[in-house]
């Protein structure tokens, strides 16, 4: 059966602290600089290590490495998927640095799967805005003119690169150069070496397609006529609404029941918080309704009374949308306002606090 | 010290809503029903699923909707496969906390895109903000074992991912004293391992969390029946090296978190119907087999 589907996308930019040993790297990315750590077995690995495993120990020996090196292993993206180095085919490889004992994962910029092989050189193509993050490298591309200058994307921002030499040193040969790793001796801030970076951003984007139950299609298109409709439990008997598994029996939902449009406030609180997309001006209030017919309270705007004067017992009516503008969506009902009832008793809402 | 076993599994391999509580409730029936075991007989609900699979957070407190939690019931969850659920349940009966559990996973993989979505499992300072997705880190690994001459070129032409689905899974768990006779496969050891973060950390050609794994629970020698988590084709060949058996059950669909259990619960259940006397169930998470469990099934009655 094909219920309700809809598409859905979250989003968060996650912000994420960077030890002393990360946040070298990252600094080092944004001065053109490959920086690997050294364990107590003295082996160099890119991207460094946090502790060592074998003593347990904090890495605190930072080596510079090459930009250029070999590909260990490789396969090839055909469709690249959204937020990956390289939006045309490009491979992805597992590349060690020379100088590094250990290959770290990036794309290569090669063409086509024919131009890529294991044990090919590659070298760094650095991003022309760099931030002090993984993708200041933009990608790898073939190593054809081995000892050349390090590439770079086209500057959007001319005159804002640093002046400094990269710190490319006699990289490029395969084999290994006696030179590497070079030691760095300078504390943070010396010789160009800018300070550690505290934190990087990390968005992320996510794409989904959510699928209503069987129960949810139905309460959706019957909302879509004007109408609220619970299920209730054959086991307990409680009529949910929005119809739903029942949480206390665990047995899915049976008779569907009509439900009003009007109901008790059984609880509620003042939003006086302004936050990010926020669609009305505090103060304003949202409640838990207690809709007549059902036996569980459904939150929503209560408006057209003053925040102060909302209270528990206090009898609301659904004011619908524009006919016009009604789809299979809460959103129908705009807000609740009150009814002009006198307020319900305590005890016919107490079991719901 | 609590001896514990399996007396109930039961699974589903499609999920029609994005919280999958509908199709939880008659997986739980029938699990139970298999285990003799009634609703309220259950002192302890474990889940494993993924907030990233379904879209939303907390989904595993919606999942709760399918138990029934009135009176409340005593529950936990792990963002993981729910093997890693099972091995929760299984040291809460070992430590006389529980009698009785019932482990449950749960995951719609085909409501976002799974691709970039694992990504997000891999070190999210260095690997994850490139989005690899989990068939490209998987296929380097493949080429790594073809040029280890560790699989054919056959192999590595039809190296393939095992299709990915919608589905739950229910595994059912007792201590020595509530299985009474029933149907077990008895819990002889369970370990899980993990392989360092970096995927250049390691030589990607052997697993050496799911052989720390296996020594640990006790794998001595081969079983009569395994059943292997292996995502990607050549995985299952590496992790032959690691768990030898007589008969390999076949890996057919992944249900994303709920395959590991799943694996756990073919294997009991070839252990409770008498066809096999010892099996291993497997479980694994990340694209390159970075963490790995070994449960050690038995059904001789100890």
């Amino acid at each position: 059966m094909d219920t309700l589907s809809a598409p859905l996308t979250i989003a968060f930019d996650y912000t994420r602290s960077l030890g002393p040993v990360l946040g070298q790297f990252m600094a080092g990315l944004r001065d053109r600089r490959v920086l690997g750590g050294r364990t107590s077995d003295g082996r160099v690995h890119v991207p460094p290590l946090e502790y060592d495993p074998a003593t347990h120990e904090p890495v605190t020996e930072l080596v510079e490495v090459s930009s250029a090196g070999t590909v260990v292993t490789w396969t090839w993206m055909e469709r690249p998927l959204e937020g990956q180095p390289l939006d045309r085919p490009f491979g992805w490889a597992l590349i060690r640095l020379d100088g590094a004992d250990t290959a770290m994962l990036h794309a290569v910029d090669a063409g086509s799967p024919e131009a890529m092989s294991t044990g090919m050189r590659v070298r760094i193509r650095w991003a022309a805005e760099r931030t002090g993050h993984i993708r200041d490298i933009s990608c790898f591309e073939p190593d054809a003119e081995p000892g050349k200058t390090p590439s770079e994307e086209p500057s959007r921002m001319p005159g804002k690169e640093p002046g400094r030499t990269p710190g490319e040193g006699p990289g490029g040969t395969p084999g290994g150069n006696p030179g590497w790793p070079a030691p760095l001796s300078q504390a943070p801030g010396d010789n160009g070496a800018s300070q550690p970076v505290l934190i990087m951003t990390t968005p992320i984007r996510l794409h989904y397609r959510h699928t209503t139950s069987a129960e949810e299609d139905r309460y959706l298109r019957v909302l879509a006529e004007g109408r609220i409709i619970g299920q209730r439990c054959p086991a307990c008997r409680k009529v949910y609404v929005p119809p739903r598994v029942c949480p206390a029996c665990g047995v899915a939902p049976a008779e569907v029941v009509r439900v009003e449009d009007r109901g008790t406030v059984t609880t509620f609180c003042v939003v006086n918080v302004p936050f990010a997309g926020q669609r009305l001006t505090p103060p304003y209030v949202v409640a838990q309704v207690l809709l007549d017919g059902a036996d569980i309270p459904i939150p929503h705007l209560v408006l057209g009374v003053p925040a102060d004067e909302v209270r528990m017992g206090l009898r609301v009516a659904a004011v619908w949308r524009d006919r016009a503008a009604w789809s299979t969506t809460p959103e129908n009902i705009g807000h609740f306002e009150p009814s002009g009832e006198p307020d319900a008793p305590y005890e016919s809402y107490r079991e719901h606090l | 010290m609590n001896d514990v076993a399996v007396i109930g599994f039961a699974r589903s391999d499609r999920s029609v809503t994005t919280s999958a509580v509908e199709t939880l409730v008659p997986v739980f029936e029938q699990a139970l029903a298999q285990a003799g075991l009634g609703r309220r007989e259950v002192d302890f609900w474990c889940s494993g699923s993924s907030d990233y699979l379904a879209g939303r957070a907390f989904s595993f407190v919606s999942a709760v909707d399918a138990i029934g939690a009135v009176p409340p019931i005593s529950e936990s969850h792990v963002e993981m496969d729910a093997a890693w659920a099972l091995y929760e349940a299984y040291l809460k009966i070992l430590a006389g906390e529980a009698e009785t559990a019932l482990v449950y996973g749960f995951g719609m993989g085909t409501a976002g895109d799974l691709n970039r979505v694992l990504a997000l499992q891999l070190d999210p300072y260095t690997v994850a903000p490139l989005w690899p997705d989990a068939a490209s880190v998987a296929a380097l690994q493949a080429r790594l074992v073809f040029e280890a001459g560790l699989i054919s070129e056959r192999d590595m032409a039809g190296m393939t991912a095992v299709r990915v689905a919608d589905g739950v899974s229910a595994v059912v768990l007792a201590a020595r004293d509530r299985v009474r006779g029933r149907p077990a496969a008895w819990i002889s050891g369970i370990a899980h391992r993990v392989d360092p973060q970096g995927l250049g950390e390691r030589d990607l050609t052997t697993v050496p969390s799911a052989a720390a794994a296996a020594h640990d629970a006790g794998l001595d020698g081969a079983v009569d029946v395994a059943a292997l988590h292996a995502p990607f084709t050549h995985q299952e060949s590496l992790l032959r090296h690691v768990v030898r058996a007589g008969t390999y059950l076949p890996f057919e669909t992944n249900p994303m978190f709920a395959a590991g259990l799943s694996r756990i619960g073919a294997a009991a259940a070839e252990v409770m119907s008498g066809r096999a006397r010892t099996a291993v169930g497997h479980a694994t998470s990340g694209p390159a087999l970075q963490q790995n469990l070994i449960c050690v099934l038995e059904g001789l009655e100890a």
